[in-house]
């Protein structure tokens, strides 16, 4: 087990080092001079040529990538060229946004798909099933900024039990924070918990096919303690491969919900520093999802390990 | 009083009959063999017996086990008497454990279902019976996972979750046909002796005739969902009355004459050939060391000829199949074929290619479903440069398909519509077509029926003498290489332990290990 932890963590080690030459490589070659930029268009060269200097792109290239690595080690993620505020302070008030609602759709995401999935499985071939699958295919095909926009005319504009978007942050206390993020949350969740669902099901039909769980029911097991003490457990390998999908997908990829619902999430973030060419922010940011996504990945494996006794060989 | 008596046994499935009026009897400490081929409906009966038949089937008639009709029985009292009445063990021994469990777990699991037990109780009878079917504390602990077993361990644990309760009535679905020959001599044994101790009831199905002759005292044997012959299995191999009996046992003895073949041209030189494995991966560099699957193998085949190479799984006889089909580049040594070395891992000379083929153990996954048979059988001409086209070409797949005993017009259709035999045909006639020398049979006829199988092995020897083949026939079944080969090869652990003439090494073999796989294949002695 040990031997199978330190292996995974040493291809997470070695990811990030590739990442960041990736990531910095490709912020290297965007169009773009971020000093012409931030001068605008009536800039006299030398104030430009001043203004690189200052931000420290004159350096070589190799220079810049161990001075950006040695800042990311040390928590110094730069400067912002457009806010002028170190780039940590941002990012750190973004994911308290980003981060929670990434889990939030995630957990909901999780409670919806295991249930149902289950049941579908369970039920295969009956109405119960059809029905599953039927709403699962919408829920992966309808836009999830129009379940959205719905969401809040029912909920903030006719009801009334929530507000139609904003975030008053956690200083407002938990609750009006939790609150504010549940439309956000269902809206992501919704496309996510189908997907999730429909993995379940397919992954649990498969082991109830397989032999051991004809071995338990001759065992005496009724279908319902085969399908949890046996099939359940060896169906969960692809739905934790989705599970980690999805959650680095969360993290990132909720730039429309967030613009839909006014929050101040790290999509609309990197959106605004790209349109900026503020690169600083967006390396960090990126940076910082790729770790994420690695790291995610890592957690991952180690599910698998957890689940699967195969992988923890003896070391 | 029997323990288990069947009677007027019918079951459909979706409208169609697959079991019709199946009556068995069983007596308490009796083995009762059930022998059929592949959709005789044997397993049929079994799982009617223990109430897992499909949601489809429907059942009529009876199954008593005592004063109990397990036919009208409800599911969940069917539940109490799985597992506690009635044990049931399946025949692949690699899939029927639950991977995530330990084998302590599924054993202890009988007992919990049934019994109140604690969990340190049922895992003390788990112990006791790991220990009764010969998986001993010490070197099998009950923590050990099922990947960490070999399989006849493995179905060693598969026994012990079916009688950890005692059950008065144990059913073994072909509990032996995935196993090696000396694993399944030690499977049945462990049997006999448990059906002496408990005093239970045996009911065994399986389609090796050899393993019931030696196994039950009575047999039943089915075919196309009926029992036709039943009675005391001496009576029945010694006198069978049914027509499909006899053609079975026929079938099971049949040996193709060959007639000795004296050229003695060398066409397949293997010298000092030797194949590792790399070790599997530790951390993103490393690599454990490689495991030696073949060490230092030699030997001849000359034209004309039909060579065995037997062994048991794991033995290195597939890996050495690869190397002399050029799939695989050697660590050590040289195979030369009718004059020219095959170099694997460098792209083998076409024509090189076209004088060797090969037929693989599996009718069903070594075709693609997409084509139709002519597009199959005309694939090797690939390799070949003047390969006939358009009219031509349609001749030569429908001469290859008459040759195997198909029609000429099968090349239209595809190969769902084939029977498993068929479709061994099939094969035979793909690599036939380029009239290659040698042809590789990779335990081409492991998986077919015994009356298939007779056919197909007839077959092979028929079109042997008719086009100067020789055959390379790998195979663990030591009846059939006797059948079929001139000479033979016994590989152990990467090693060729024993070569020679087939009739010389089976009557009087020289190494300790021929004489042990010998003696434990099973013999079906059948009366002149």
């Amino acid at each position: 087990m040990l031997g199978y932890v330190a292996n995974r963590l040493a291809s997470l080690v070695a990811s990030l080092v590739v990442a960041s030459v990736v990531v910095f490589a490709a912020i290297e070659v965007v169009p773009g001079d971020p000093a012409s930029y931030m001068l605008g268009m009536n800039a006299t060269p030398e104030a430009v040529a001043a203004l690189r200097a200052e931000l420290g792109l004159d350096a070589g290239p190799l220079a810049r990538y161990l001075g950006w690595v040695g800042g990311m080690l040390t928590g110094d993620f730069g400067v912002s060229y457009t806010y002028r505020t170190p780039v940590s302070g941002m990012v750190a008030d973004r994911l308290q946004v980003s981060l929670p609602l990434a889990l939030y759709a995630l957990a909901l995401s999780t409670a919806i798909a295991f249930p149902v999935g289950i049941w579908a499985a369970a039920r295969r071939g009956t109405a119960v099933d059809a029905g599953v699958m039927g709403a699962t295919q919408l829920g992966v095909a309808v836009p999830n900024f129009w379940f959205a926009m719905l969401l809040v005319l029912v909920f903030a504009v006719n009801l009334r039990w929530f507000s139609a978007g904003g975030f008053p942050g956690w200083n407002a206390g938990v609750w009006p924070a939790l609150k504010a993020l549940t439309l956000p949350a269902i809206a992501l969740a919704l496309p996510q918990a189908s997907i999730l669902a429909r993995v379940m099901r397919s992954s649990l039909l498969d082991t109830l096919g397989e032999d051991f769980v004809r071995t338990a029911r001759a065992k005496g097991l009724t279908r319902g303690q085969a399908l949890r003490r046996h099939a359940l457990r060896n169906a969960l390998i692809p739905v934790l491969t989705i599970i980690g999908l999805q959650f680095s997908f969360l993290l990132a990829g909720a730039i429309i919900i967030e613009n839909v619902f006014f929050l101040p999430g790290l999509g609309r973030l990197v959106f605004q520093a790209i349109s900026a060419r503020d690169l600083v922010v967006v390396e960090s940011v990126v940076m910082l999802l790729v770790f994420a996504v690695i790291v995610v990945n890592f957690a991952v494996d180690l599910a698998y390990a957890a689940v699967d006794p195969r992988l923890r060989r003896r070391v | 009083m029997n323990l288990l008596a069947v009677e007027d046994l019918s079951v459909e499935i979706g409208g169609a009959p697959v079991l019709r009026r199946v009556s068995l009897a069983l007596e308490p400490g009796e083995t009762l063999g059930v022998i059929g081929e592949s959709g005789s409906g044997k397993s049929m009966t079994a799982l009617a017996i223990m109430g897992l038949l499909p949601r489809s089937a429907r059942a009529s008639g009876r199954a008593l086990l005592g004063e109990v009709d397990l036919l009208a029985r409800t599911e969940a009292e069917m539940c109490a008497i799985r597992g506690r009445d009635v044990g049931m063990i399946f025949q692949e021994p690699m899939t029927a454990l639950n991977p995530l469990q330990t084998i302590g777990d599924q054993v202890a699991e009988t007992v919990r279902v049934h019994r109140r037990a604690s969990r340190a109780e049922a895992q003390g009878v788990a112990r006791l019976t790991l220990e009764r079917v010969g998986l001993p504390q010490a070197r099998f602990p009950l923590d050990r996972f099922p990947h960490e077993l070999s399989g006849g361990q493995r179905q060693r644990v598969g026994i012990a979750m079916a009688i950890a309760l005692r059950p008065r009535l144990l059913i073994a679905d072909e509990p032996t046909t995935a196993l090696d020959v000396t694993t399944q001599a030690a499977i049945l044994d462990l049997l006999r002796r448990l059906v002496a101790e408990d005093g239970m009831g045996l009911m065994l199905i399986t389609h090796d005739l050899a393993v019931v002759a030696e196994t039950a005292s009575r047999v039943a044997v089915m075919t196309a969902g009926e029992v036709v012959e039943r009675g005391a299995t001496r009576e029945v191999l010694r006198a069978p009355r049914h027509p499909y009996t006899r053609t079975l046992l026929a079938a099971a003895a049949d040996r193709p004459m060959r007639l000795p073949r004296i050229a003695r041209t060398p066409l397949l030189k293997v010298e000092g050939v030797t194949r590792d494995y790399p070790g599997a991966r530790r951390g993103l560099f490393g690599r454990e060391t490689p495991t030696r699957a073949v060490r230092n193998v030699s030997f001849t085949l000359h034209a004309g000829e039909s060579l065995g190479l037997v062994g048991e799984s794991g033995c290195g006889k597939s890996t050495l199949t690869r190397a002399v089909l050029g799939l695989d580049a050697l660590q050590g040594g040289r195979i030369v074929l009718d004059g020219e070395e095959i170099r694997a891992g460098e792209a083998m000379a076409r024509e090189l290619r076209a004088r060797i083929q090969a037929v693989f153990q599996d009718p069903y996954g070594s075709f693609d479903p997409r084509w139709r048979v002519g597009r199959l059988v005309a694939e090797p001409f690939h390799v070949v440069d003047d390969a006939p086209g358009g009219e031509a070409r349609t001749q030569a797949v429908a001469a290859a398909l008459e040759a195997v005993g198909l029609a000429a017009s099968d090349a239209g259709r595809f190969i769902h519509e084939f029977s498993g035999g068929q479709r061994q045909r099939i094969a035979i006639a793909r690599a036939l077509i380029i009239r290659p020398k040698l042809i590789v049979l990779d335990e081409a006829v492991s998986a077919l029926d015994v009356r298939v199988r007779a056919q197909i092995l007839d077959l092979l020897d028929g079109l042997s003498t008719r086009y100067g083949l020789s055959y390379l026939f790998i195979s663990h079944d030591l009846h059939v290489v006797r059948a079929v080969t001139d000479r033979v090869l016994v590989m152990r652990a990467g090693e060729i332990v024993e070569a020679g003439p087939t009739e010389r090494v089976f009557s009087r073999p020289t190494h300790p290990y021929t004489r042990e796989l010998l003696a434990a294949t099973p013999v079906l002695e059948m009366a002149g």
